[in-house]
């Protein structure tokens, strides 16, 4: 507390020597802090610690980027934490990504909306995809669909996110865009973890999976699964440029699972223009450009004010969803 | 033939000065975390993370690293287990049962030493298990669905008797105080939160960490607090016998049976994804008591029931490779974390990370059992110093262990409510001692009843409601049968078997008569 207030009064007067018009450029964190709100392994953390390593390796943060598990309630210990005690803090970034809106737009962080905080950028989207095992005689997005229609009981649908996650909502995006009138018949089977989803969908217990590019790209690789639809507005680059999209068969479903930061809500303009910038500059690299690629990260480039609304038209849109299928009241 | 050859190709990977500095760091970091209480396998390796990128490591160097550190919290958790029966981690609860009634006898040399040889055993095979297996275990894992998976969980509950001789209806309080714990959070096949009062710490359920620690650590502090100035105060108590260092020959040797049992059990227990090694080092033990424990010493500082579930949790750490590097499927918390630094450091993991990888696998195969070497060359001596823990008076040491958990649960997830959590579990700890109910089985249920219930919702749900589905397969048939029997069997037996000890058990004035 004493050392928050210290340093307070440091910027102060520092900000109070300084011609107002350079602020943007002077800013430069003592202590870069990247908070990953969940254990060591999962997105969050990947997120912080490669945009962390890479700002580092680029020479675009001063010193090491320090990341701090913050973990909970899905990501809401780590909202409440920024928004009720660290409001102010500019040296502070907070790993987000489809989870982080989906929750906000399902209240599932009591008490806390997404306008609390500064959305600085997104470094990439995973395009969601609906897979099935190769020796499947499903071979396509609207046999799966037209199967799912006759009878919603013969295929059990795996991901790796819990019941009204974003691995949940995308299939029943894709469900909804077929036809399917009452999406709740989907049986969904909640997983902790896309990979073991995909062991489960190789072990038979399972007729489909939904679930990210990145966690399916090793199996489609050794050829144990085989993609129906990748969930994006037009074929991937690369690698990927084999699978079909969903809108190419006819069911306009898009489900992209992005990755990006929140910043404290009391941030300075000085220090958000700062991150915006960094994470801007990252994202144009070519080293970033090779970290999306092995990562199987689709592009998705916004940051600052078109990212902010980006969130906030994600967050409404999920929301109606939730509420037509009943997970929200 | 052509795996022989890659494994000379991973030696050579490994022996390089630079990865032989790194693995030695790595063990000798990895055993301190795994004696800490609080700071687990996985937390370990995650706090080392950053380490490995400043240094700028390859992929190669920066696994071969946070592995041994792996490694070396699955052999150094047995260190608190047997000195002050807290467990540094998960899987060395088991080791208490037996390890700190060795040490109370003044064989905790013997107990540090035995537990190290076993801890070698079982990852020593289990790695050979991993090079000459991984392909074919793969399978045996894709055995297991949820139906397969709920019945799996369900023998490790069946055979919970084996825990403590004294109670079992004690044992199965515990156990069900257990599972209740589990319940706690958003339940993830409704996305309903369950028992949590609004409260958004707990959300995520009851971190088994922080369960742990209040309920081993802390509530050792209470009963130490308690009975400060009494007559049962233990900081007068004449010191304890640290004993002889090298255990002889034939102790080792009457446990090799033990271990071999065990090395295999838990090498499957971490083979299979979800299982991991806590049920490894359970399943052990359990196992190991019905099968041999014959005077019923189990409990009491029988040597074997310490060789037991170390030969087995490291032999589980050894497995839950298999799936990492065979399915990029994580096996416990731990590879979990691993595999996300793959993922940082550009390799992908997954079906294909042998034949595009296979410097990174090999290379960290061939590390595996330089660093085995090194934990045991390590161990044995350092055994005399860690038995130096016994001198320390426990008006110091109590502190020092009251402090280690507050700032090691406050490292894991950075929050203050969390020690709230685990000041009440402490505060449960205590009162469960009071009443002479176990704690092992208070864990294994919080443990273990997550992942029994998720399963068994899973498989009835993907049956749409039928219940016949659960033994459905001829594998979900055979653990149920073991199961029964292993939960029947010591009900039948257990009364005739108690009347033929009851001679030899009042001369020694063992157990209460009824």
């Amino acid at each position: 507390m004493k050392l928050d207030t210290i340093r307070r009064g440091l910027a102060v007067l520092a900000l109070a020597a300084v011609p107002l018009a350079a602020q943007a450029q002077d800013f430069t964190p003592e202590n870069p802090e990247c908070i990953a709100p969940a254990n060591p392994g999962g997105g969050w953390d990947f997120t912080c610690r490669q945009v962390g390593k890479t700002l580092q390796d680029l020479g675009l943060i001063p010193s090491t980027m320090q990341v701090v598990n913050l973990s909970g309630g899905g990501g809401g210990v780590a909202y409440a934490e920024v928004v009720n005690k660290r409001n102010d803090d500019n040296d502070l970034i907070v790993a987000a990504s489809s989870a982080t809106a989906t929750r906000l737009a399902q209240n599932a962080y009591p008490g806390n909306t997404m306008d609390q905080v500064r959305w600085i950028g997104a470094v990439g989207a995973d395009y969601g995809v609906i897979a099935v095992a190769a020796d499947s005689e499903i071979d396509s997005l609207p046999a799966l669909m037209d199967q799912m229609k006759s009878d919603p009981t013969s295929i059990a649908i795996g991901g790796g996110s819990a019941v009204g996650g974003w691995d949940h909502l995308k299939v029943l995006i894709a469900a909804q865009k077929a036809g399917l009138t009452d999406v709740r018949a989907v049986k969904y089977i909640a997983f902790a973890g896309g990979g073991e989803a995909v062991t489960q969908l190789l072990a038979g217990s399972l007729q489909a999976f939904t679930g990210d590019l990145s966690e399916a790209k090793g199996f489609v690789e050794s050829g144990d699964i085989k993609v129906l639809a990748v969930l994006a507005p037009e074929r991937l680059p690369g690698e990927f440029a084999d699978f079909p999209t969903a809108r190419e068969q006819g069911i306009d479903a898009i489900g992209a699972n992005w990755r990006g930061f929140y910043a404290p809500g009391a941030m300075s303009d000085a220090a958000y223009a700062y991150w915006v910038a960094q994470i801007a500059t990252l994202y144009d690299s070519p080293e970033w450009k090779s970290v999306m690629e092995t990562n199987g990260l689709a592009p998705l480039d916004l940051q600052g004010d078109a990212f902010q609304a980006f969130v906030a038209d994600s967050v409404a849109s999920i929301e109606s969803l939730s509420r037509e299928i009943g997970i929200l009241k | 033939m052509d795996t022989l050859a890659n494994l000379a190709d991973g030696f050579a990977v490994a022996l390089t000065f630079q990865n032989l500095g790194l693995a030695l760091m790595g063990c000798f970091l990895g055993t301190i975390m795994g004696a800490l209480p609080g700071l687990g396998p996985s937390n370990g390796v995650a706090i080392l993370i950053p380490l490995g990128f400043t240094l700028g490591l390859g992929p190669t160097p920066s696994l071969i690293l946070l592995t041994s550190v792996y490694f070396g919290a699955m052999y150094g958790g047995r260190i608190s287990s047997i000195l002050l029966n807290i467990p540094g981690d998960e899987p060395a609860m088991m080791t208490c049962l037996d390890g700190y009634p060795m040490a109370q006898k003044g064989r905790a040399g013997e107990a540090l030493a035995l537990s190290g040889v076993a801890s070698f055993v079982g990852a020593f095979f289990a790695t050979w298990g991993l090079v000459l297996l991984a392909p074919q275990l793969v399978k045996v894992a894709l055995l297991f669905g949820p139906a397969e998976y709920f019945a799996l969980f369900t023998l490790a509950f069946a055979t919970l008797g084996g825990i403590s001789a004294t109670n079992q209806a004690k044992s199965a309080f515990a156990a069900a105080l257990g599972l209740g714990l589990a319940m706690v959070g958003v339940d993830t096949q409704t996305g309903v939160p369950r028992f949590t009062f609004g409260e958004v710490h707990l959300y995520d359920g009851i971190d088994f960490l922080v369960a742990i620690v209040g309920l081993f650590a802390l509530s050792e502090v209470f009963v130490f607090l308690e009975h400060r100035g009494t007559d049962r105060d233990i900081s007068t108590k004449p010191k304890v016998q640290i004993g002889r260092i090298i255990p002889p020959w034939s102790l080792i040797r009457s446990c090799i049976p033990t271990m071999g049992r065990t090395t295999i059990l838990g090498f499957i227990a971490g083979v299979l994804p979800g299982a991991g090694a806590s049920l490894g080092s359970f399943i052990s033990y359990t196992m190991e008591k019905r099968l041999v424990d014959r005077d019923k010493t189990f409990g009491t500082g029988d040597p074997r029931g310490v060789a037991a579930p170390e030969a087995g949790n490291n032999a589980a750490a050894g497995g839950a490779l298999v799936p990492m590097l065979a399915l990029g499927v994580p096996g416990s918390g731990t590879t979990a974390v691993l595999l996300a630094v793959l993922l940082a450091l550009n390799v992908t993991p997954g079906p294909l990370l042998f034949t595009n990888n296979p410097d990174v696998v090999w290379g960290l195969i061939a590390a595996l059992f330089i660093g085995n070497f090194m934990l045991l060359a390590m161990n044995i001596p350092m055994v005399g110093l860690f038995t130096r823990v016994l001198l320390v008076p426990p008006r110091i040491l109590m502190p020092i262990v009251a402090m280690i958990s507050f700032v090691g649960i406050y490292g894991i997830s950075g929050s203050s409510f969390d020690l709230l959590v685990m000041v009440g579990f402490g505060v449960l700890g205590w009162v469960l001692r009071k009443l002479d109910v176990p704690l092992v089985p208070v864990i294994l249920g919080t443990l273990l009843g997550n992942e029994m219930e998720v399963n068994f919702r899973r498989a009835v749900e993907i049956a749409n409601g039928d219940y016949g589905v659960l033994v459905g397969s001829p594998l979900s048939i055979g653990l149920w049968s073991i199961a029964v029997v292993g939960f029947v069997l010591p009900i039948l037996f257990g009364a005739r078997l108690k009347r033929r000890m009851r001679i030899p058990e009042d001369s020694e004035g063992g157990l209460t008569r009824d």
